[in-house]
């Protein structure tokens, strides 16, 4: 009977202990690790069948005719808005009848009137926006019937709807005013900020996905950089005595550690940009005029954890991804003790990081691939939209009547364009 | 009415020329003095001051004036901000501007802010190591992920003799062996007059913390480089019978001691089956002093073959072994090295043993599948035959593995570099002298000084 029981606890001992033997294997295989954010296990998600969008036919003036004009819009940063029309008219959720439609798309690139030097300039976006509202306004009944609140537009410039790439300018503009019901797809996010507005869906900045892929380096390449930033820290041609540009942060970062030889930082553009990236264990992503940065997306990307240096930043997709877990946030007061703060996390933590970066997910995610791939930063697009459905009520019928204001807005915005 | 501070240079000039047309606002007249006239005096001093002011300010001092009198609403809120200095370590941290009063209620403030730094911007030592360990640890982390999975030990196989140059090249050897991350076993032979391990080596080689097999061979090393070439395979060999011997498990690498090896190398012969060939860069040079013009000489023959000729596994378009690159003596042969030490170029042989790396169960007497297109050790031996390269012991060479990205990278590097035979090295002192200085700085607690 007791040689029974001790067999029968030694059995039970045994089974326990080739678990934990178990289990520890399978940590050290763990490669990556699911993400799940506020919204849940969402960047899975699949949007087709869950919403319908109409994509309004404009004339080409507002779309093709002005990308004929500079193909370099298909490159910037900003060229999410004519891969997102592109993505819409061959994706199984557009529908061509809109009675049955959701949600009603307005392909008009404002973003595509560039400098010389390739930097939109957005003084023609408002008039721009609001003609091609007054078009959807005049020839589709859907318009007037929400005035705009069953519509979304992507509006990936500097500051969004605010239309200008000077920030105190941009917050003297405030959104346009016919866009106040509309949903926004905007690149810019910042909490508190005039040119955010509720319900927004923040996106990332576009990052060619093939210029991308070919400079992968292979994974076992060691990591042997601690920080590694490149890029403008005076600006001087706009802000010569420093200070204005980026909150002074970008400035405070050079002068406390140009000198510490953990800190890979320089002005200089090299050619090995993204194998850099790919051997660096902190990436800087700090603003610069704007909050947002390609330099998040290209973190995500080549596996290098982004330290966030913008007070307030909403950061792309904020409810599907969990970017306390992901990323490191440093308020831009605390950026002379950036080197304790980063030497002081746990390697556990490090570690964490490091493998919800390498979960394939997340990096499809940020991309705007051609042809448009499952999980990648078009659907999140859709699922965003898809989770603000049903429409409240008050987007159809509305207690006070209308609510725009056609006249509202700088006069030199209402002149016809 | 524009006023003179704009302008200052134009009162300078209607008062060098009492001719010149009156300004818009001066109302002093031209010829008389200035200097009688209370609202000149007072001109003059505004003038003096805001010449001073605008020589302290700059360019700031014109913008204030723009937009106090031609932008007064939209005058930035940065006013103050002017006069915020930054970059000097004993001022305290600046201040951000203080949010206007309709603003969002954004914590965030538009403006100039200051450029915080700390009083002392530079690495902080403990800091410094707590990074070198996360990175550590990173590292072996990404070795876990991604690298080998069930790593091959190594067998090291190093002939090696006492001499001037030893110490050199074995610590180097050394602190290679040390950072490869896989179990591994150094098989040092060494050529000693009588047979027995010399002490300098030994010492050498207990500092190591590696697992060493110290294998005395009997007999001199020769003087002559195409002698010590042929000693040299004969102590390999000699290294290979023990491995056959004890039945070491492994993979047999030559090391030479004056070798150069990537740390790359030793991951990529993990993916070795049974015989293996790297890409080897030879670096011939000359010991000799070059004048400038034979410098120049030098360079034109380089510049016509390539510049490091490299020895090693050649490829067809399909990735397989088609053949192989030897070292071309050609350019060398009025100023090869005869014996060692001489200033001439020291030449390796056609394919150096470096190059090659074998699966020890090619040597074992039985063992399961190994191949038989492998000569039996033993037998190779008995005949006496000269083994040259490794390729002597297979009888069909097309079973090598080229490694490497078939042959293309270059991930060891032959070199030999030696004092002439006669070199003074005085045999044991070196131990003696350095162990004095140790005891005697312990005692004496101070810094210790290498003096030798």
């Amino acid at each position: 009977m007791m040689g029974a029981k001790i067999w029968i606890l030694g059995l039970l001992l045994l089974s326990l202990f080739y678990d934990g033997i178990g289990a520890r294997e399978s940590e050290l295989n763990r490669k990556t690790e699911r993400i799940s954010g506020s919204a849940g296990d969402v960047l899975e998600d699949d949007p087709v069948g869950r919403l319908k969008v109409f994509v309004y036919e404009l004339p080409n003036k507002y779309n093709k005719k002005i990308l004929q004009k500079d193909p370099r819009c298909l490159t910037h940063m900003f060229a999410a808005e004519i891969f997102m029309h592109r993505f819409l008219l061959s994706s199984p959720v557009r529908t061509l009848n809109p009675e049955e439609a959701d949600w009603f798309y307005t392909p008009v690139y404002t973003t595509c009137d560039l400098t010389p030097n390739g930097l939109p300039l957005p003084f023609k976006s408002p008039r721009m926006m609001r003609s091609a509202i007054q078009l959807i306004s005049m020839n589709w009944p859907y318009w007037n019937r929400t005035e705009g609140a069953d519509h979304f537009f992507v509006v990936p410039h500097d500051f969004g709807a605010c239309f200008h790439y000077q920030e105190e300018k941009a917050i003297e503009r405030g959104i346009l005013h016919l866009l106040q019901r509309a949903t926004l797809v905007q690149t810019f996010g910042q909490r508190n900020h005039v040119c955010l507005k509720d319900g927004s869906i923040t996106i990332p900045p576009y990052a060619p996905p093939q210029k991308m892929q070919a400079h992968l380096i292979p994974p076992d390449t060691p990591r042997s950089i601690f920080v590694y930033f490149r890029g403008l820290f005076y600006d001087v041609g706009n802000d010569p005595e420093g200070g204005y540009y980026a909150r002074g942060a970008r400035a405070s970062v050079w002068e406390n550690f140009k000198n510490n030889p953990l800190f890979d930082i320089s002005t200089e553009h090299p050619a090995t940009y993204y194998e850099d990236m790919q051997r660096a264990v902190f990436c800087l992503c700090p603003l610069g005029w704007a909050p947002w940065s390609p330099r998040l997306v290209e973190a995500v990307i080549f596996g290098c954890i982004p330290v966030v240096i913008a007070d307030d930043i909403v950061l792309p997709f904020a409810d599907a991804i969990p970017w306390e877990e992901i990323g490191v946030f440093v308020a831009e007061k605390d950026v002379p003790k950036l080197d304790t703060i980063l030497t002081s996390i746990p390697t556990e933590v490090i570690l964490r990081k490091q493998r919800l970066l390498a979960n394939p997910s997340m990096k499809q995610a940020m991309l705007f691939p051609q042809p448009a791939q499952p999980g990648d930063a078009f659907h999140q697009i859709l699922n965003g939209l898809a989770r603000k459905l049903p429409h409240d009520e008050r987007a159809f019928f509305r207690p006070g009547g209308k609510i725009l204001n056609w006249t509202a807005g700088p006069v030199g915005d209402l002149k016809p364009w | 009415m524009k006023p003179s501070a704009l302008q200052p240079n134009r009162r300078v000039i209607s008062f060098r020329s009492p001719t010149a047309a009156p300004l818009d606002g001066g109302a002093a007249p031209s010829d008389d003095p200035l200097i009688r006239s209370p609202a000149g005096l007072f001109w003059l001093l505004l003038h003096a001051i805001c010449c001073l002011l605008s020589l302290a300010l700059g360019y700031r001092f014109a913008r204030f004036l723009v937009f106090l009198f031609l932008f007064s609403p939209s005058f930035p809120l940065s006013s103050p901000g002017l006069l915020l200095l930054h970059r000097r370590p004993d001022l305290p941290l600046s201040l951000p501007q203080p949010p206007p009063p309709n603003a969002t209620a954004s914590r965030v403030v538009v403006g100039r802010h200051g450029i915080r730094v700390r009083a002392w911007p530079h690495p902080d030592p403990a800091e410094v190591i707590s990074a070198h360990r996360i990175l550590g640890r990173v590292q072996r982390e990404q070795r876990l992920q991604y690298g080998v999975r069930n790593p091959h030990p190594l067998l090291v196989v190093t002939p090696t003799y006492s001499r001037t140059f030893q110490a050199l090249h074995l610590t180097g050897l050394l602190h290679s062996l040390q950072l490869i991350p896989y179990p591994l076993t150094w098989l040092v032979v060494e050529a000693a007059g009588r047979g027995a391990a010399s002490n300098e080596t030994a010492n050498l080689l207990a500092r190591s913390r590696l697992p060493v097999l110290h294998l005395p061979f009997p007999g001199r090393m020769p003087l002559r480089w195409s002698d010590r070439h042929r000693f040299e395979s004969r102590m390999r060999l000699h290294a290979l019978r023990v491995i056959k011997e004890r039945r070491l498990d492994g993979i047999v690498v030559f090391a030479d001691d004056s070798n150069i090896h990537s740390m790359e190398l030793f991951d990529e012969i993990q993916k070795v089956k049974w015989v293996g060939a790297a890409s080897v860069g030879i670096l011939a040079h000359s010991g000799k002093l070059e004048t400038a013009a034979q410098r120049q000489l030098s360079k034109e023959v380089e510049e016509e073959n390539s510049p490091v000729p490299i020895q090693g596994p050649a490829c067809n378009s399909s990735d397989q072994l088609a053949g192989w690159h030897t070292f071309n003596s050609l350019p060398y042969v009025n100023k090869s090295a005869t014996f060692v030490g001489d200033g001439g170029t020291v030449l390796p042989r056609n394919l150096e043993w470096a190059g090659f790396v074998l699966n020890s169960k090619l040597l074992w007497k039985e063992a399961e599948q190994k191949p038989d297109w492998v000569r039996d050790l033993d037998e190779v031996v008995r005949n006496g035959e000269e083994i040259e390269s490794p390729l002597d012991l297979l009888k069909d060479a097309s079973f090598v593995e080229p490694l490497g990205s078939c042959g293309k990278k270059v991930l060891l590097w032959w070199l030999r570099v030696d004092a002439r035979y006669d070199s003074k090295f005085p045999p044991g002192k070196w131990e003696n002298s350095a162990d004095l200085v140790w005891r005697e700085t312990r005692a004496r607690g101070r810094d210790v000084v290498y003096r030798s």
